[in-house]
């Protein structure tokens, strides 16, 4: 394993009296790419400002390379940040953008040329040098941004959700590229994100946070097959989360039925939560079925069927893609390696329940999430209507 | 209704120009009595030109003002980004202390700066304090709050990242301003200082509490002069003072038309960011 780079040592941040992160420990190696990923509120851009020097936490060490950096200003410190709203300079072009860094550090002028036009390369933009950056699109605006930002080589690049602007089809691309720039280089990425789907594929490792406390740390796999409690389970994934009780190593006992499982390490009779991902459940005649229940709703979404199926009073989201239809009785079937068991923490009964379930309950509702530009046409527009 | 309008701000306009445009073809009048229109002439400018009084105030009073809005423009946007680094709180009040000065009336502002230069000056025992240094105080004073108030929108638009992008790349607090933050905020700073430049040159009421016998400047002297009839080469100096500022106005408004257009532009291209929030 590569060596430890960055490490946050009991990181507290409050602003006033709101605690913001609450005693965060967290390392970084070098070459990772290292994703904070929550909803918005958790604390993830607070713990990217730390380490790019703009905040100073209220307690606690940041260490760079086993030297503390708490009072070194942000221009001192061998990190580059990405900013989310890209934040390129409006009076210089894209040239005189991703050299900004190299003239302030007075390299020198030929050498500033060769390493521009490098990194120009690098992100596809040859033959926009001259262009300001307010004539560019989002995903060109974007590129700017990261070639400026490594162009100086540093040790690390903070991404605070960079592809957060940018369309479905875009981010995709974006994703991939980013991937490849970072294992081209051969740098740190620390990448803040609220959307799991972009943690799980880019990351070497995902921090999953809540409420300024670390959630789970883990590889992408890990992340998702262990999760550590119903938050976990729930925001990396859809989740159906039951209560349970472990009755032994390896089985356990929900909806009245003994199950058997892989998980162990448990106390005798200790109250659990039970995850099951909608996507492992097999639908079977109501016969043959460990379980039977209703069919209440039906959703395309494309690849699969988004099925809710009523288990005595308590709903599930099944993913299959065979179609059935509302008011039809199924039996499923779950072997030990499609259920995971949890220790019960405090959030427990909060998530996994799909009794309000609507179509929309993929789309998170964060606010963050929605251009300010768009919400403003659409009041605008509402206006003219009146 | 429509026609209403349109007729109703031409009256107005009118009232609100005619007294300058009287004083204008005053000034082309050879006679003496305003009221009667004898003979088109430029005498009265040649005169004015000519004149050895006025002319050396008229340049007082441009030192003045040069001085007084560079001075102003510097210490104000100085101030302007030290407040908009406040706290909301504390920002809140120090806009409130700031505009105080532009709502009291100049007599009491002119009194009361002319005490305070007559106590200071019993305290350092210096006898006739009221110079060139009180006048330009005095109108650093009061041309300060424009330039804070021109200046403080610029940075509030600004996206307050620009700032810590420029220290992200190796920008000192003070190197990251003047390489990116001065661009941004440019706009503001100008019309701040345009407008402390035009506040200056045509003060009366406060620097008449606080002009020394050494150094007059022209408004003041021509105060003096209207307690006798008026020589038309005064009429021929206000036009052109009232042409200066005209024109003044003109670039500072065509400044900001442009600038409106810039915000607008970058607005489309960056889409989300925010603008004249």
């Amino acid at each position: 394993m590569s060596k430890e780079l960055i490490r946050l040592v009991n990181c507290k941040m409050a602003f006033d009296d709101e605690i913001v992160l609450d005693d965060i420990n967290l390392y970084f190696n070098d070459k990772e790419f290292l994703t904070l990923l929550g909803p918005s509120g958790c604390g993830k851009t607070t713990t990217l400002r730390i380490i790019g020097g703009f905040i100073k936490p209220t307690s606690g060490d940041v260490m760079f390379d086993g030297v503390r950096i708490n009072d070194v200003p942000p221009h001192k410190r061998k990190v580059n940040t990405v900013f989310q709203k890209y934040a390129l300079f409006p009076h210089l072009d894209v040239y005189e953008n991703v050299a900004f860094g190299l003239r302030i550090a007075k390299v020198p002028v030929e050498e500033i040329d060769e390493r521009v036009t490098e990194m120009l390369e690098i992100v596809s933009l040859k033959g926009f040098e001259n262009r300001r950056v307010a004539q560019l699109s989002g995903g060109q605006q974007q590129r700017v941004a990261i070639a400026r930002a490594l162009v100086n080589r540093p040790k690390v690049l903070l991404l605070d959700e960079p592809l957060g602007a940018l369309d479905l089809r875009l981010r995709k691309d974006m994703q991939n590229e980013l991937k490849r720039i970072q294992q081209a280089m051969g740098i740190t990425f620390i990448y803040v994100t609220h959307d799991q789907e972009e943690a799980l594929s880019m990351s070497d490792t995902v921090v999953v946070m809540d409420k300024g406390r670390i959630q789970q740390i883990g590889t992408p796999e890990d992340i998702y097959n262990e999760p550590k409690n119903a938050f976990v389970a729930d925001f990396i994934g859809e989740s159906n989360i039951l209560d349970g009780v472990m009755l032994e190593d390896r089985l356990v006992k929900f909806f009245g039925r003994r199950f058997k499982c892989v998980d162990a390490g448990f106390e005798k009779n200790e109250p659990v939560d039970v995850v099951i991902r909608p996507e492992d459940i097999d639908i079977v005649p109501p016969d043959n079925g460990h379980l039977c229940g209703t069919v209440t709703s039906v959703t395309f979404k494309g690849v699969h069927y988004d099925t809710i199926v009523d288990f005595k009073g308590f709903k599930w989201l099944i993913q299959t893609t065979d179609y059935h239809s509302v008011g039809e009785y199924i039996g499923i079937r779950l072997e030990p390696e499609d259920i995971h068991i949890m220790h019960k923490s405090e959030y427990s009964g909060m998530f996994g329940d799909y009794s309000s379930y609507s179509a929309e309950y993929d789309e998170m509702d964060d606010p963050d999430l929605y251009p300010e530009g768009e919400e403003e046409t659409a009041a605008e527009e509402s206006e003219d209507e009146d | 209704m429509r026609r209403f309008n349109k007729i109703f701000t031409v009256v107005v306009l009118l009232f609100l120009y005619i007294p300058m445009i009287v004083l204008a073809v005053g000034s082309f009048n050879s006679g003496m009595d305003i009221a009667v229109f004898k003979d088109f002439t430029l005498d009265n400018y040649h005169e004015l030109f000519s004149d050895g009084v006025l002319l050396p105030l008229l340049l007082n009073s441009v030192i003045v003002a040069v001085i007084a809005s560079a001075i102003a423009t510097v210490l104000g946007t100085a101030a302007a980004i030290g407040i908009n680094s406040m706290s909301p709180k504390l920002r809140k009040l120090s806009m409130s202390i700031t505009n105080i000065p532009m709502t009291n009336p100049e007599i009491v502002t002119g009194v009361s700066l002319a005490l305070l230069f007559a106590f200071v000056g019993t305290l350092l025992k210096i006898n006739n304090i009221l110079g060139f240094a009180t006048l330009l105080i005095a109108h650093v004073t009061f041309c300060l709050p424009y330039v804070i108030l021109s200046v403080m929108p610029k940075l509030h638009q600004m996206d307050p990242n620009l700032n810590e992008a420029a220290q992200d790349l190796g920008c000192t607090p003070v190197q990251a301003f003047f390489k990116v933050v001065i661009h941004e905020i440019t706009p503001g700073i100008i019309s701040g200082a345009l407008m402390s430049f035009t506040m200056s040159l045509d003060d009366f009421v406060i620097s008449y509490f606080v002009y020394g016998p050494k150094f007059v400047t022209l408004p003041v002297e021509i105060y003096n002069y209207t307690k006798k009839p008026l020589h038309p080469k005064i009429y021929a100096l206000f036009t052109l003072l009232f042409a200066v500022i005209l024109i003044v106005m003109v670039v500072m408004n065509l400044l900001q038309a442009k600038d409106e257009k810039r915000v607008r532009d970058n607005k489309k291209a960056f889409g989300r960011k925010k603008v004249g929030a």
